[in-house]
């Protein structure tokens, strides 16, 4: 069985015949392309699949694809205008926020949602909002100072 | 982008294509005609293979073919071991096992499909009958008469019995003045949890017999060597890729049943194939760390001088010896015992011990970790032993500073030091004083805050291959360069070494920036493609800049020297009088006889005028092998508050003084000082690898396994003191690994002086909530029943 979706991701509407078993991740990366999300594991803990489901930062490892049919996503690879970055992706470059960057486009978009929901974190509510996201490279230091230059940058 | 200086915090140049999903891992290559492979693993730690029955699975949709161990015994020889010690038993270790499972994740099948939800899905088809075995998870148990046996070749499942020793413990400890404390140390087992698992996509070119494997690997060009040696391959006609590989931490540095699998099956089946690790399948699939039960002793005197140590280990090894198995355990942890105190006297034994657990090799520190833990814990325990504080048994004890070599008992020699130095700068940074002083009064208000330091020293860099050699490599351990510098003057760079997050395109480059005088943007930085440059060793250890970096310098030295002969004859000018100084050649005191850099480059290309017997182009390649390890030191001070209701260890404060030689780039060397710091912390505070004692992983997903999240830890207070190595033309160390040497004894040390004043004189990683409730109430209940009896008496 399979089922026609149509997902507006990152601004350009694609029309799809998936099964209804495919995850969203998979959606991305196997039928759009677009590999910028990573999968890092296979019990929705590490975050490294975070996009955007409309307004929410979800996993995409864990939305089928078919429950994205009629949304508009957003992935890594729709945040920047060029070489111009977000100020959550240039935090990211300025602060050394990422060494292998495997974890680093599901952490931006999180810190995006982040950002959003609070302008104005603490470090404590930062690192609080990094919960569903990890990383093993970095310590999370230099991701949580990334945030914070983020936030001062777009106040 | 301006040219960049040794010493510059040069952001990096991977960033803008990773920060905006431009990076490519492996899961990311697209091939026509691609297919996809899963693996059928053994849900049995222990068990004979009676049968393999594949039909089902072969007749389900989209799938193209299905292999068993039987049906690749053939072609497939063992995997290699790269480390031998004497008397090592290396039973054989088929890539697909055929008659016998012996650690649950042990790959018995594949299966190949269009898709890789259909071979997910058929692999669940493929019905293996197996008669179950008695299986042995603990390390010390296995050894025992009775245990289950894994391999016939190696009885009580030893595969090694190692050992080492300097001066004469026995002897020393019948000094009736000095008082020997022992304990049992469990080193907790650890998976490793690179953010991108492992994967292979292997890619069979039948028209001119060539394979290419794309692989998530730490040792691309070995990957090459060691397909050719187990499958006979013809090495010329491979060629390895290790694209972005995100994370290794020593658990990449295997050669893997999945690499060869992979290659044998594109070349069967004329198709690419794609085999991507899921993190559960990596959980048992990939290599762990650690596993150590020691009985350790220290000895010292009641002034504080510490006599010797002794050390009994068994090593948990798994089910088969990984790579580099034979060495994790026993050099990179017998050399370590010493630390970086005269300890006049160390014995060292290592028994490496076959168990049904999955194969245990390099974990970021490997060996490393597991000395300084042993040897930071029991120097404190022994300051805690005679009533001294641990840093004025520290400062008694530590050696003295040196630049050029310095003999130690475990018979190695240590390059540079500055040990007191490095340790006063931590103090004052932390303020020891002062903090003593806030403990006592927390302790008056009930609260349970304790420090804890670790002064560490490890080994990094390897190696002196020759050394190495003696000491059981089975390759050289130098690396290579190639520096090309185009007729533009535009320069490519391709390094042996093989960065998986370290920011070798950046610090590299940074490096021909500044020693060239030539824009960063100017420089390109290839890595990990063997077709792309000479043969290399790769990224582990901590040796990327002090053995990599320093063969790139010796190639630019190269160049330099070639460019100068060539622009002092263009300049018509004796070379001595030649001057090179950002990026252009000059003559002394005449301002405008003078070339750019680039245009000597073109002049080398256009090969009109060369001086007599100058061969034309501008292209270097230098090997580089180290005379001696660096040895990075340094002082990590951590201070915990323990929540005595609940137990929780929280970190209020963590301060890192770390001495790694002269640093490259300083932001890249903090960053990775954060990482490692969190991966010890990770060990000490909340990870461990639980396996039943009939071998099934509980901890066998992230969902089970505790890796650090970001509101675990406070803002690392890191700072840095400088001696340089002399073994290295640049002076450095390496930055990778100390982090997470220095991290656990400093947070074990400090949640054992939070409790010490209960009577609290160990506890075993990690200090998870419960532990450290059950110790403070045991203590309690222990000051209870003192104070009872002594008022009965």
């Amino acid at each position: 069985m399979t089922v026609e979706i149509t997902v507006t991701v990152n601004g350009t509407a694609h029309t799809a015949t998936v099964e209804p078993r495919l995850l969203l991740v998979h959606f991305l990366r196997d039928v759009l392309d677009l590999t910028g999300t990573h999968v890092g594991c296979d019990t929705s803990q590490c975050g490294a699949c975070t996009v955007h489901l409309n307004e929410d930062a979800v996993k995409s490892c864990t939305v089928f694809a078919v429950q994205a049919d009629g949304t508009e996503v957003t992935t890594i690879e729709g945040l920047a205008d060029g070489e111009s970055y977000t100020p959550v992706q240039q935090g990211f470059w300025d602060e050394h926020g990422l060494q292998c960057g495997f974890c680093t486009p599901g952490m931006i978009m999180t810190a995006e949602w982040l950002l959003k929901q609070n302008p104005d974190p603490s470090e404590a509510e930062i690192r609080a909002g990094l919960a569903g996201n990890y990383c093993r490279c970095t310590g999370y230091q230099n991701i949580v100072n990334a945030i914070g230059a983020a936030a001062k940058a777009g106040r | 982008m301006a040219t960049a200086l040794f010493g510059d915090s040069v952001k990096r140049t991977e960033d803008p294509r990773l920060i905006t999903g431009r990076g490519k891992y492996v899961d990311d290559i697209r091939l026509t005609g691609m297919t996809h492979m899963a693996f059928v693993r053994s849900p049995y730690a222990h068990a004979n293979i009676r049968s393999v029955d594949t039909s089902a699975a072969a007749n389900a949709p989209g799938v193209l073919t299905v292999f068993t161990g039987a049906d690749l015994q053939e072609q497939l020889g063992g995997l290699p071991v790269a480390w031998l010690l004497p008397d090592l038993k290396q039973p054989p270790h088929p890539p697909l096992a055929y008659e016998t499972v012996r650690y649950v994740g042990d790959a018995v099948a594949v299966v190949v499909a269009d898709t890789a939800y259909q071979a997910a899905d058929a692999a669940e088809l493929v019905d293996v009958d197996y008669e179950i075995l008695p299986a042995i998870v603990n390390a010390e148990a296995a050894t025992k008469d009775g245990a289950p046996q894994l391999h016939s070749e190696a009885e009580n499942n030893i595969a090694w019995d190692w050992n080492i020793s300097g001066g004469d413990y026995d002897e020393a400890i019948k000094d009736p003045d000095v008082i020997v404390i022992k304990q049992r140390i469990v080193n907790q087992r650890l998976i490793p949890n690179s953010m991108e698992t492992r994967g292979v996509v292997a890619d069979f070119d039948s028209g001119r017999g060539n394979l290419t494997l794309y692989t998530s690997t730490q040792i691309p060009h070995f990957v090459k060597l060691l397909y050719s040696l187990v499958t006979g391959h013809p090495e010329q006609k491979i060629r390895v890729v290790a694209p972005d590989v995100g994370g290794g931490f020593g658990s990449k540095i295997s050669i893997y049943a999945e690499e060869i699998v992979c290659g044998i099956v594109s070349k069967q089946l004329g198709r690419p194939v794609k085999w991507i690790e899921s993190r559960s399948e990596a959980y048992i699939a990939t290599t762990h760390g650690r596993d150590h039960i020691t009985d350790v002793e220290i000895a010292g005197k009641k002034d504080g001088e510490i006599v010797g140590i002794k050390v009994d280990v068994y090593a948990n090894i798994g089910a088969y010896l990984s790579t580099f198995a034979p060495l994790v355990p026993t050099w990179l942890f017998g050399l370590m015992l010493g630390g970086v105190y005269k300890m006049p006297n160390v014995v060292c034994r290592v028994w490496g011990v076959f168990t049904n657990t999955t194969p245990v090799d390099a974990y970021r520190g490997a060996g490393r970790p597991e000395a300084t833990f042993l040897l930071e814990r029991m120097v404190s325990r022994f300051a805690q032993e005679i009533g001294r504080d641990p840093i004025a048994v520290r400062r008694k004890n530590m050696l003295a500073s040196h630049k050029n070599g310095r003999a130690v008992t475990t018979g190695v020699m240590y390059d540079s030091g500055d040990y007191k130095g490095n340790l006063n700068k931590a103090l004052e940074i932390f303020d020891y004083r002062g903090f003593r002083s806030e403990q006592r009064a927390a302790r008056r208000a009930g609260k349970l805050l304790g420090v804890g330091i670790s002064t560490y020293i490890e080994i990094t860099g390897a190696a002196p291959s020759a050394v190495a050699s003696s000491l059981g490599a089975q390759a050289g351990l130098w690396e290579s360069s190639n520096v090309r510098v185009h007729p533009t003057g535009k320069i490519t760079v391709y390094t042996g070494s093989s960065p998986h997050g370290q920011g070798h395109e950046t610090t590299l480059a940074q490096l021909v920036s500044s020693e060239l005088g030539v824009p960063m943007e100017d420089v390109e930085v290839l890595h990990g493609d063997t077709d792309q440059g000479p043969f290399g060793v790769g990224t582990f250890g901590s040796r990327s800049l002090s053995v990599g970096g320093a063969a790139l310098f010796n190639s630019l030295g190269k160049i330099k020297a070639k460019a100068h002969t060539l622009a002092a004859h263009l300049l018509e000018s004796d070379p001595k009088f030649v001057t090179f100084e950002g990026g252009s050649f000059a003559v002394e005191d005449i301002p405008d006889k003078s070339m750019t850099f680039q245009e000597v480059a073109g002049a080398a290309y256009g090969a009109a005028n060369l001086p007599p017997g100058m061969e034309p182009g501008l292209e270097e390649i230098s090997f580089f092998d180290p005379t001696n390890f660096t040895w990075p030191f340094g002082t990590h001070i951590c201070v915990v508050e323990i929540d005595e209701d609940t137990g929780q260890v929280s970190l209020v404060r963590y301060v890192a003084v770390d001495d790694v030689g002269n640093v490259l780039n300083p932001m890249i060397v903090d960053g990775m000082v954060h990482g490692g710091v969190a991966q010890g912390i990770g060990q000490a505070l909340t990870e461990q690898a639980v396996y039943t004692d009939d071998g099934q992983l509980l901890s066998g997903s992230l969902m089970d396994y505790a890796l650090p999240s970001a509101d675990m830890f406070p803002m690392l207070e890191v700072d840095r003191t400088v001696t340089p190595s002399p073994v290295n033309p640049l002076g450095v160390k390496g930055a990778g690994e100390c982090g997470t040497i220095a991290a656990s004894p400093a947070v074990m040390n400090a949640v054992i002086d939070a409790l010490a004043h209960l009577g609290v004189k160990h506890m075993d990683m990690p200090a998870t909530s419960e532990k450290v409730w059950r110790a403070i109430r045991d203590a309690k209940e222990t000051q209870r029943a003192a104070r009872a009896a002594a008022r009965r008496s």
